[in-house]
């Protein structure tokens, strides 16, 4: 069944063009796509193509002058307002970009102990934020951690902690590999991957095509703030992508892996 | 030497080289001032007094000797715990300062932390509803406030509360025939109400404004967005994030404005006649009383430049992000 279902979602930004005269300014433009559970979509694009905005339209978290048209679903229940306020945290989860989604002045301790309280877990001990921790690769030691000493993977870990004390039947990832070497890029997309291996479905807002490939089910192109085409993982693989949409493919084969043959 | 110890000693250094720049300007501007200690001093008797008594008189009191003989007079006396005298209250200065700061450190430590705890609680409440009528009511209030002279305000609560309505006294720190020391707590209490109304509301909107633009900035920021996305209500993201994030700038304004609530209260002591060391200020400028007035200047420096210097090391030492043992965390503030 549908987990997530966007439908033509437009997002638009007013903006005043001198006293007067309001322009809306597309950032995201018809996008649909599916998720299903089990599922691990990849939402690609270029920086500036608008990837960012899906993740806080889906939340509800757009500036009060964003315009929204088109239409969210999860699990067939249209996401008004009221609804996804309900949602957040318990039943979707985000795993923002950068450190800077940290409070700096409380410990990881503190944060995840809080996000148990605003997802409602009744109970939540210590013992419980070092499992959270644990299942994604630290240790106890990093409850007491302020966020500046924590490196991109670490804050990125935490993060992933932190979305996974509210159990959400979504995860919605926004560029969870920003900054990260390889090495780490590729653990947390093997750790996204394990929630949609628990029956989670995920999106992956990334724009390093080869690691979306290589972890999720399908990859979806943007250009400019467009869908280009929804594509299934293995067609990159193919035949030096035969079969794909021409944009995917120039993508595809632009990659430094690939030769640059763009 | 640790990066403390140097740091310490720095501060000293240039409060040192602070008060030693005041003592030289003050006593300077006293001595340029209109003002004649003697005639000062002889008030209506000046009429009783000829010109040989009043030459006996200054020299008395080295008034005929080379200004930097008398500054430096002046100065070894300072250094060795001798304030002078005071003519004013005839008394010695500072037994004058003693009683008068223990009258101004009620009104001015009440008045400081009302403004700090009602500022920062009206700047959180309107950050939080932003653009709501709470919002527009406390940011009236306060740019109003912050832009009202305090002897106006002081003017218009005696006129309203004293005057027109009686509920509270026109003047003094005590019922007029009784000392402050005989006055009971409850009379004290009663005859300051007025004066820390009319010195805390100016402090109260200078913290409400400067927490409310910090606090804005704070919801905006991306940990209150990702707080948000945790299922946090406006509540829980105005409090565990905003308030926590925005009290400590708030506190190191709080400390940074003494000397703004030094100047508030000998505008507000005058008015109300309260005997504190506001009104002991105006008295020893008008009445010429130099070495009272020398010492107020020095204290003031002194109250001013500590209260500075512990904003400063609060903003290191209270942020975990500034670790207290690299040179980094002082360059931050500078020595």
């Amino acid at each position: 069944m549908t987990l997530l279902s966007v439908d033509r979602l437009t997002v638009a930004f007013r903006r005043y063009s001198g006293l007067i005269d309001r322009v809306d300014i597309d950032c995201l433009a018809d996008l649909t796509l599916d998720v299903a559970r089990g599922e691990m979509v990849a939402l690609f694009g270029a920086s500036g193509a608008g990837k960012s905005l899906f993740a806080h339209a889906v939340l509800g978290l757009l500036p009060p002058n964003a315009v929204v048209n088109g239409s969210i679903r999860f699990e067939g229940e249209r996401l008004d307002a009221s609804r996804i306020a309900h949602l957040r945290g318990r039943r979707i989860a985000l795993v923002p970009q950068s450190l800077s989604h940290l409070d700096p002045l409380a410990t990881v301790g503190r944060q995840i102990g809080w996000a148990a309280k605003r997802v409602g877990r009744k109970g939540f001990t210590r013992e419980d934020a070092v499992a959270a921790l644990n299942r994604f690769g630290l240790d106890e030691l990093f409850l007491e951690s302020y966020p500046h000493t924590l490196s991109g993977g670490m804050a990125r870990r935490v993060m992933l902690a932190i979305a996974s004390v509210g159990d959400p039947d979504l995860v919605i990832a926004d560029e969870p590999t920003n900054g990260l070497d390889p090495v780490n890029a590729e653990k947390v997309f093997g750790f996204l991957r394990g929630f949609a291996d628990d029956g989670k479905g995920v999106v992956v807002i990334s724009h390093d095509l080869a690691a979306a490939v290589a972890s999720a089910d399908r990859v979806a192109v943007l250009r400019d703030g467009a869908l280009v085409a929804t594509e299934q993982a293995a067609t990159f693989m193919r035949n030096g992508g035969e079969g794909l949409t021409p944009y995917a493919r120039a993508l595809w084969r632009a990659l430094p892996q690939h030769e640059f043959r763009a | 030497m640790t990066i403390w110890t140097r740091f310490v000693a720095i501060r000293f250094l240039r409060l040192a080289l602070l008060l030693a720049g005041v003592a030289v300007v003050a006593f300077a501007l006293a001595k340029l001032s209109p003002v004649d200690p003697v005639t000062a001093y002889l008030g209506p008797n000046i009429a009783k007094v000829g010109p040989e008594q009043r030459a006996l008189i200054a020299a008395r009191w080295g008034l005929d000797q080379p200004v930097t003989v008398q500054f430096l007079h002046w100065l070894s006396n300072l250094v060795s715990g001798d304030f002078g005298w005071s003519a004013t209250y005839n008394a010695p200065v500072t037994a004058v300062i003693g009683s008068r700061v223990a009258a101004s450190a009620a009104l001015m430590g009440l008045a400081w932390l009302l403004s700090g705890v009602i500022g920062f609680s009206l700047g959180v409440i309107a950050a939080t509803f932003q653009g709501g009528w709470c919002d527009r009511i406390i940011r009236v209030y306060a740019y109003v406030l912050a832009s009202t002279p305090t002897f106006w305000i002081a003017i218009l609560l005696l006129m309203g509360f004293s005057v027109a309505l009686g509920w509270t006294p026109v003047c003094c720190a005590a019922p007029i025939g009784l000392l402050p020391g005989e006055a009971t707590l409850l009379q004290r209490l009663h005859h300051l109400i007025l004066p820390l109304v009319a010195l805390s509301i100016l402090g109260i909107s200078q913290i409400a404004l400067h927490t409310r633009a910090k606090m804005i900035d704070i919801l905006e920021s991306d940990f209150a967005t990702y707080a948000r996305a945790q299922g946090a209500s406006r509540l829980d993201v105005a409090l565990r994030h905003g308030a926590r994030n925005a009290a400590l700038p708030a506190i190191t304004v709080l400390f940074a404005s003494l000397g703004e609530l030094f100047g508030g209260s000998i505008l507000a002591e005058q008015v109300f006649a309260y005997p504190g060391l506001g009104s002991a200020t105006i008295e020893a400028g008008v009445r010429g009383d130099v070495p009272l007035l020398l010492a107020i200047a020095m204290g003031t420096t002194l109250f001013v430049s500590v209260g500075n210097t512990i904003a400063d090391i609060l903003y290191v030492v209270a942020d975990p992000r500034i670790d207290l043992a690299s040179d980094a965390a002082l360059r931050e503030i500078g020595p």
